[in-house]
C-alpha cells in the first residue's frame, strides 16, 4: 500500500533551534496514526511542517504521490489536507455558521451545504448553536467547530492538533468517539497529535513517539499501549 | 453601602491627586495672562482662575467616581443604550438616506457645502473602514491614496485634457495600485509595526508631492483643475452654450453647480457602502472578517492570506482615490497642504468612533465630527477643546464605538445581532 502522506529525514528549524531532527512517518489511506510526545517534543511543529509553515529545511514530504515540501501553505491545504489546529483557533466574533463557511472556503455554496449537514449529523451540537457566536461556545463546543470547520473542505487527511486540549474526559471521548465513527464511515484519514498519550493509542491504529524532535518509537497502537517504557513515560499517573 | 465606606477615602485621595495635576497644568497656562503693555507684553496673574479650573476639577472627578461607585448594579447603561441603538438603527438608517437625499431641494448653499464636506468624510470613512474595520489592518496612512487620487486627477485633466468622469475609474485604479505597493512590505507586519509604516507611508507621498515641483507644482499646488459635466454640460456661473441651464433654459445659478458635486459625491458615498456591503456577503469579505480575526486560522484553512490582505489595501484605497478625485474636482485647486496626517487620524476617529466595521456608525460618526466641528466653528481654538474633550467622553462610555454590534453577514433562518461587549475594542 503506498502512503498518503509520508515524510522522510524532515528538519526543521526555529532560528538556530532544531525542532525536527530527520523525521521519518507514513500515514497509510484509511489510518488513524497518533503521533505523541511530551510539551514541546515537537509536535505541533509537525504539524504545521507539513502545512508548510514552518518549512523543512530538508527532507521530502509527500502527500499522495506529490512532494508537497515547498508547496504554499494555501495551496496544500487545497489538496485535501484539512487542519484544526492547537488550541482550537475559531474566530470569536464571528457565528458558527460562518466560522464553518470559512472552512469551505474557495468551494461552491451548494456542496457547502451538503457537508455542512454531515457535520451537523457529526456533532448535532453545532446545529443547536448556528447563530451563536464562535467565542461564546464552550471548550467542547469550540473543539467540535474547529474539527466541523476542517471537515467542510472534504478532507482527505485530517490533522488533528491536540484536540483533548483542556476539556473534561467525557468530552474528549465524545470527540474522540466522533473520529473514531467518521473514520469508520466514511474511511477518512487522520493523522492526529496528542500529549494525552492513553486516549489516542486506544483511538488510532498506529502511533509514532516523538522526543526532542526526532521519532525513538513506531507501531500499532495496541502494542505501544502495552511497551513498559511507554506506560512510564506518558500513561502511568495520567487519564 | 459598607463598600462606599471604605472606599471614600481612596476616592478623596484620588481626586485630590487630580485637582494637583491639574494645578500643575493650569498654573501658568490659564493663571498667567498675557496682555499688550505700554512697551511689550506684560504678564496678569489670574489666581481666581486657577482656583475655579482646580476646583472643577476636583468635584468633577469626586463626582465621577462617586457615580461609578453607586450607580445601578445589574444591565450596563451602555449596553441598554445600545439596544436602543439597534432598534432605532433601523430605522434612522432609511431617514438620513432620504434626508440626504432631497436635501438640495430645500438646503441653501452653505448646507450644500456642508453637506459636501460631511459626505467626502463618510465616503473616506466607508474605504478605511474596509481596511481597518472589515480586515483589522491599522492603516494610519489614508490620506496618501487620497492624494493620489486628487493628484490624478488634476495632473490627468491638466496634462492630457482628459474629463472627471474618464478620469474618476483611472485615480480609483491607481490609487489601488498604490494600496497594493504598500500592501506587499508590509504583508508580514501587524498591528502596531504596520500602524508606524503606513503612517510613514502617508508621509512619504506627502513629501514627494512636496518636493517633485517639475509634476506637482510643489507647496504651490496646481489650480484651475476643471469641473465634473453632466453628459457634457457644464455649470458655469455666466450660463452660455453648452452648460446646464442653457439646456434645460433655466436662470444660470451658482447653487446648480453645488447640487450636483452634492448629488456626484453622495453617489460615491454610497456605491462605497454598497460595495462594502456586498463584499462582506461575499467568500472575500468573510475572508477579510476572518482574517482580523485570526490570521493562523485563515491559514490553516487554505485561505491565500497575501491576496486577501492585498485585496483589502486595495480595495480601500480606490475609494480612498475616488474620494481624492472628487476633492480635486470640487476644490478645482489642490496642494500638498491637504494632505496631511491630521486628514488620516480624522478618517480613523470616524471609523474607530463610529464602531469598527458598522456603515451607519462611520456615517453618523463623520456627521457629528465634521457636521459638528463646523457647527462651532464661532467658538473657535476652543473648537478643538470640545472636540478633544467629546473624544475622551466618547471612549469612556462607548468604548466600542457609536454602533458597535455586529450582525453576521450569513445566517441559517433569525439574525442575531451580536452584542457589542464581545467586540474587540480600541484594537486595529
Amino acid at each position: 500500500m503506498t502512503a498518503l502522506l509520508s515524510l522522510s529525514g524532515v528538519t526543521a528549524f526555529y532560528g538556530a533551534i532544531q525542532a525536527l531532527k530527520g523525521v521519518e512517518l507514513n500515514v497509510n489511506p484509511g489510518e488513524i496514526v497518533t503521533l505523541i510526545g511530551a510539551n514541546g517534543a515537537g509536535k505541533s511543529t509537525l504539524m504545521m511542517t507539513i502545512c508548510g509553515n514552518p518549512r523543512a529545511r530538508d527532507g521530502r514530504i509527500v502527500y499522495d504521490g506529490a512532494d508537497i515540501t515547498r508547496v504554499p501553505t494555501h495551496e496544500i491545504m487545497r489538496q485535501g489536507i484539512a487542519q484544526s489546529p492547537e488550541g482550537r483557533r475559531i474566530f470569536p466574533r464571528m457565528s458558527v455558521y460562518e466560522n464553518l463557511l470559512m472552512g469551505a472556503h474557495g468551494r461552491d455554496g451548494g456542496e457547502a451545504a451538503e457537508t455542512m449537514e454531515q457535520v451537523f449529523a457529526l456533532f448535532p451540537r453545532l446545529k443547536e448553536r448556528t447563530a451563536q457566536r464562535g467565542g461564546t461556545l464552550s471548550g467542547g463546543e469550540q473543539q467540535m467547530l474547529a474539527i466541523g470547520r476542517a471537515l467542510m473542505s472534504r478532507p482527505r487527511l485530517l490533522l488533528l492538533d491536540e484536540p483533548s486540549l483542556g476539556l473534561a474526559p467525557l468530552v474528549v471521548r465524545q470527540i474522540f468517539g466522533a473520529i473514531r465513527d467518521l473514520n469508520r464511515s466514511t474511511g477518512l484519514t487522520v493523522l492526529l497529535v496528542e500529549q494525552n498519550a492513553f486516549q489516542a493509542l486506544r483511538l488510532a491504529h498506529r502511533g509514532y513517539v516523538l522526543v526532542n524532535g526526532a521519532i525513538t518509537m513506531a507501531g500499532a497502537a495496541a502494542d505501544l499501549l502495552a511497551r513498559p517504557e511507554i506506560r512510564a513515560a506518558y500513561l502511568e499517573g495520567g487519564h | 453601602m459598607s463598600r462606599g465606606a471604605t472606599a471614600l477615602p481612596a476616592i478623596l485621595r484620588d481626586a485630590g491627586l487630580s485637582a494637583l495635576v491639574a494645578f500643575g497644568l493650569f498654573a501658568v497656562m490659564i493663571g498667567l495672562k498675557t496682555d499688550a503693555g505700554p512697551t511689550s507684553l506684560v504678564l496678569t496673574p489670574r489666581p481666581w482662575a486657577v482656583v475655579l479650573a482646580v476646583a472643577a476639577v476636583f468635584f468633577g472627578r469626586l463626582a465621577m467616581l462617586l457615580w461609578r461607585l453607586w450607580r445601578p448594579a445589574g444591565v450596563p447603561a451602555p449596553r441598554r443604550i445600545t439596544a436602543g441603538f439597534a432598534r432605532a438603527g433601523r430605522y434612522i438608517a432609511p431617514v438620513v438616506l432620504a434626508v440626504a437625499l432631497t436635501l438640495p431641494l430645500y438646503a441653501g448653499r452653505y448646507w450644500l457645502d456642508l453637506g459636501i464636506l460631511v459626505l467626502t468624510y463618510v465616503m473616506l470613512g466607508w474605504g478605511l473602514n474596509i481596511v481597518v474595520g472589515l480586515a483589522g489592518l491599522l492603516d494610519l496612512g489614508y490620506v496618501a491614496f487620497y492624494a493620489v487620487g486628487a493628484y490624478s486627477y488634476a495632473l490627468l485633466a491638466q496634462d492630457l485634457g482628459l474629463g472627471f468622469w474618464t478620469c474618476l475609474p483611472l485615480a480609483g485604479i491607481l490609487a489601488a495600485c498604490w494600496g497594493v505597493m504598500l500592501g506587499f512590505p508590509v504583508l508580514r507586519l501587524r498591528g502596531d509595526y504596520l500602524a508606524i509604516v503606513t503612517l510613514a507611508f502617508g508621509e512619504i507621498i506627502r513629501v514627494v508631492i512636496l518636493n517633485w515641483t517639475t509634476l506637482t507644482g510643489g507647496p504651490n499646488g496646481i489650480s484651475g483643475i476643471p469641473r465634473p459635466t453632466l453628459f457634457g454640460l457644464t455649470f458655469s456661473a455666466g450660463g452660455g452654450p453648452g452648460s446646464f441651464a442653457d439646456f434645460f433654459g433655466i436662470e444660470p445659478n451658482l447653487t446648480q453647480r453645488v447640487a450636483f458635486l452634492y448629488y456626484v459625491i453622495l453617489g460615491l458615498a454610497l456605491l462605497t457602502n454598497w460595495v462594502s456591503l456586498r463584499l462582506r456577503r461575499l467568500p472575500l469579505g468573510r475572508a477579510w472578517e476572518a482574517l482580523r480575526e485570526d490570521e493562523i486560522a485563515c491559514r490553516s484553512l487554505g485561505i491565500n492570506v497575501t491576496i486577501t490582505k492585498l485585496t483589502a489595501f486595495a480595495m480601500g484605497a480606490m475609494f480612498g482615490g475616488f474620494a481624492g478625485a472628487f476633492f480635486a474636482t470640487r476644490q478645482a485647486f489642490i496642494s500638498p497642504e491637504s494632505f496631511t496626517f491630521i486628514e488620516s487620524a480624522m478618517v480613523l476617529a470616524i471609523v474607530v468612533l463610529g464602531g469598527l466595521g458598522s456603515q451607519l456608525g462611520v456615517a453618523m460618526a463623520a456627521l457629528i465630527m465634521i457636521g459638528g466641528s463646523e457647527m462651532f466653528r464661532e467658538l473657535a481654538e476652543y473648537r478643538m477643546l470640545i472636540f478633544g474633550l467629546a473624544l475622551v467622553m466618547m471612549m469612556v462610555l462607548r468604548p466600542r464605538g457609536l454602533v458597535s454590534g455586529r450582525t453576521p453577514s450569513v445566517s441559517l433562518g433569525e439574525r442575531h445581532e451580536i452584542a457589542p461587549d464581545l467586540v474587540a475594542q480600541g484594537r486595529g
